[in-house]
């Protein structure tokens, strides 16, 4: 199959067109994740302070470098997954149809889609970082700040995936709260990004190990605070990450080419 | 040479056995302006979706500019332009932003896109909201921007599914103006399905009339109108109804004549060439003629005659069907 980079590199332009046309969408979104930094941090974390209110978390990391992590996994969970469901939209305003019959392969298509997605979603986790930093976290190394962005690019593309295959789907907008607040949100508690995964029960570890965000947030600390921080195995993180994120994209490309314009 | 820039072989589509095409053949020719006229739910979009990749037909086969539908998809997609019925441009960007990002897609690079956006823009008359939100076009300047957009990559069938669909007379107008000069100017060979009769006679060449999945009758609207026969005259004398009807007696060309309370009804070949001729000999016998009126057969009739129905009482059982397969389906 032909992969149309020049197709790929238009549908990105058009994705950052849109993202920077659109302040107040992006302002919009990062409402949440910021309010959640903001006042979690407060409540949880005292500021200069590396004993924190909740056990579990390793010595020596104040609560505010330890939750930056999770919220930047939380912002591209939450950017990425509208992405991916974003096709909706274009499906609904009749733009999907100018794309499904130019001469680009539908692998061009998806692939352009997601590195948009991946794009803005890093671009709001960089805002997010910088919260963090104000608000008393500390900086990461180079090295760390680097690898970061492997783990994000994986988180954003994994979700982007998840979204175009719910997309395809579902032939109109009625699933989508249902997507957020039984899908999204749960995937976002159960990650870790909040608290240590060991503070679920036994039973319910099996769920936490389900959840690609799991690994994402867990790499995350790794890269962003430094070795020790992570609970899990980094090179596990990276490999299940980097597993689930080839799957969801496989799956997201597969049902969207399947499915029908109308 | 094959002249054919489309063509269909037993062309057929089912959903859920529902028989939307029904095994249909039509050959279009390059260059040629062509119409399929139908009811709505007649089958004419899922033609066009079939000839632009969008559907999969369920039997049969179809070309466009030699190239197969179904097995050559992206050979296809490059020789087309398709306006869609409904509004397929991305809103939020300009209109300027939107043909650039068209001709991205088609593989046309920098200069070619400036320069082919001012020619487009110039054909449509845009060239003032070129850098306009989409969000801030009326309907009919949409309408006009995506018959740009399809014009964009040069391509050598273009598409047009309803064009006019739910504008004013005067912006109909305008997009048939812009029609033909890009089929004339540009060369463009342009299939465009309608439900408007005068649309159709109006632009194309050739007609193609479907109803229920099936073509009813093709030909060029002239032909289709004379397969009605005669143009109607209908005269009221105010005086000397006698005179006028013995020199009518004469004139071997009136195929049929009726009288009745003082109407005369006249079946003629053309309306337009006898009705002069009446009229003079109607002034040297001292007839005076109170009112004339000519009906000429339109494609309306033409429909009425295969169908056994006006078009409007198709669209209406067609919705009937499609709402009754619609609840089966919940």
């Amino acid at each position: 199959m032909k992969l149309d980079l020049y197709a790929v590199y238009s549908i990105w332009l058009r994705e950052m067109i849109r993202f920077f046309r659109l302040r107040s969408r992006m302002v919009g979104s990062l409402g949440a994740p910021f309010f959640f930094l903001a006042f979690l941090g407060i409540g949880f974390g005292s500021a200069g302070s590396s004993v924190s209110a909740i056990p579990g978390i390793p010595e020596g990391i104040n609560y505010i470098s330890y939750l930056t992590p999770g919220i930047i996994g939380m912002t591209l969970l939450f950017s990425s997954t509208f992405a991916g469901l974003s096709v909706l939209w274009d499906r609904e305003f009749g733009f999907l149809k100018e794309i499904m019959v130019a001469p680009v392969s539908r692998i061009a298509i998806v692939l352009g889609r997601t590195a948009g997605g991946v794009t803005t979603a890093i671009m709001q986790s960089m805002i997010i970082l910088i919260s963090g930093l104000a608000m008393g976290m500390k900086l990461p190394s180079i090295e760390g700040f680097l690898l970061s962005f492997v783990f994000m690019v994986l988180i954003a593309a994994t979700f982007i995936g998840m979204g175009l295959a719910f997309a395809s789907k579902m032939t109109d907008m009625s699933g989508f709260s249902l997507i957020m607040n039984f899908l999204i949100f749960p995937l976002f508690f159960i990650s870790g990004a909040i608290y240590p995964i060991e503070r679920f029960p036994q039973e319910a570890r099996v769920l936490v190990y389900i959840d690609p965000l799991t690994y994402g947030v867990d790499g995350l600390r790794y890269s962003l605070i430094g070795p020790g921080a992570n609970t899990l195995p980094i090179l596990l993180d990276l490999g299940v990450l980097a597993l689930i994120c080839i799957l969801m994209l496989g799956l997201g490309t597969y049902l969207f080419e399947a499915s029908e314009v109308e | 040479m094959d002249n054919a820039a489309i063509a269909m072989r037993g062309l057929t589509k089912k959903f859920n056995g529902f028989t939307a095409v029904d095994s249909m053949d039509l050959t279009i020719d390059k260059g040629e302006l062509f119409g399929l006229l139908g009811p709505n739910g007649a089958g004419k979009s899922t033609i066009i979706k079939m000839l632009t990749t969008m559907l999969v037909p369920s039997a049969g086969t179809a070309s466009v500019w030699g190239h197969d539908v179904a097995s050559d998809r992206d050979a296809v997609r490059s020789s087309i332009g398709v306006v869609f019925q409904d509004p397929s441009v991305d809103s939020m960007l300009t209109g300027r932003e939107n043909l650039d990002f068209h001709g991205r897609m088609y593989g046309l690079d920098r200069s070619t896109r400036q320069k082919r956006i001012e020619e487009v823009l110039d054909l449509v008359d845009l060239k003032d909201k070129a850098d306009v939100k989409i969000e801030d076009y009326s309907g009919g300047m949409q309408r006009r921007l995506e018959i740009a957009r399809g014009l964009m990559h040069h391509p050598k069938v273009l598409f047009l599914d309803e064009p006019t669909l739910g504008l004013d007379a005067q912006t109909r107008r305008y997009i048939w103006k812009y029609v033909r000069k890009m089929n004339e100017d540009e060369g463009v060979t342009v299939v465009l399905t309608t439900h408007y009769m005068d649309e159709a006679d109006y632009l194309c060449h050739r007609v193609a009339i479907i109803d229920n999945g099936k073509i009813i009758a093709l030909d060029t609207p002239e032909n289709l109108k004379d397969m009605i026969g005669a143009d109607t005259i209908t005269l009221e004398a105010q005086s000397g109804e006698d005179a006028l009807l013995k020199f009518l007696s004469k004139m071997e060309w009136i195929l049929t004549r009726e009288v009745s309370d003082g109407v005369i009804t006249l079946g003629v070949d053309h309306a337009e060439s006898r009705l002069p001729q009446i009229m003079l000999d109607a002034c040297q016998n001292n007839v005076v003629i109170r009112s004339v009126s000519v009906h000429e057969p339109t494609l309306e009739d033409v429909f009425l005659k295969f169908t056994g129905r006006k078009i409007r009482a198709a669209e209406a059982a067609n919705q009937a069907r499609m709402f009754a397969m619609w609840r089966k389906r919940k």
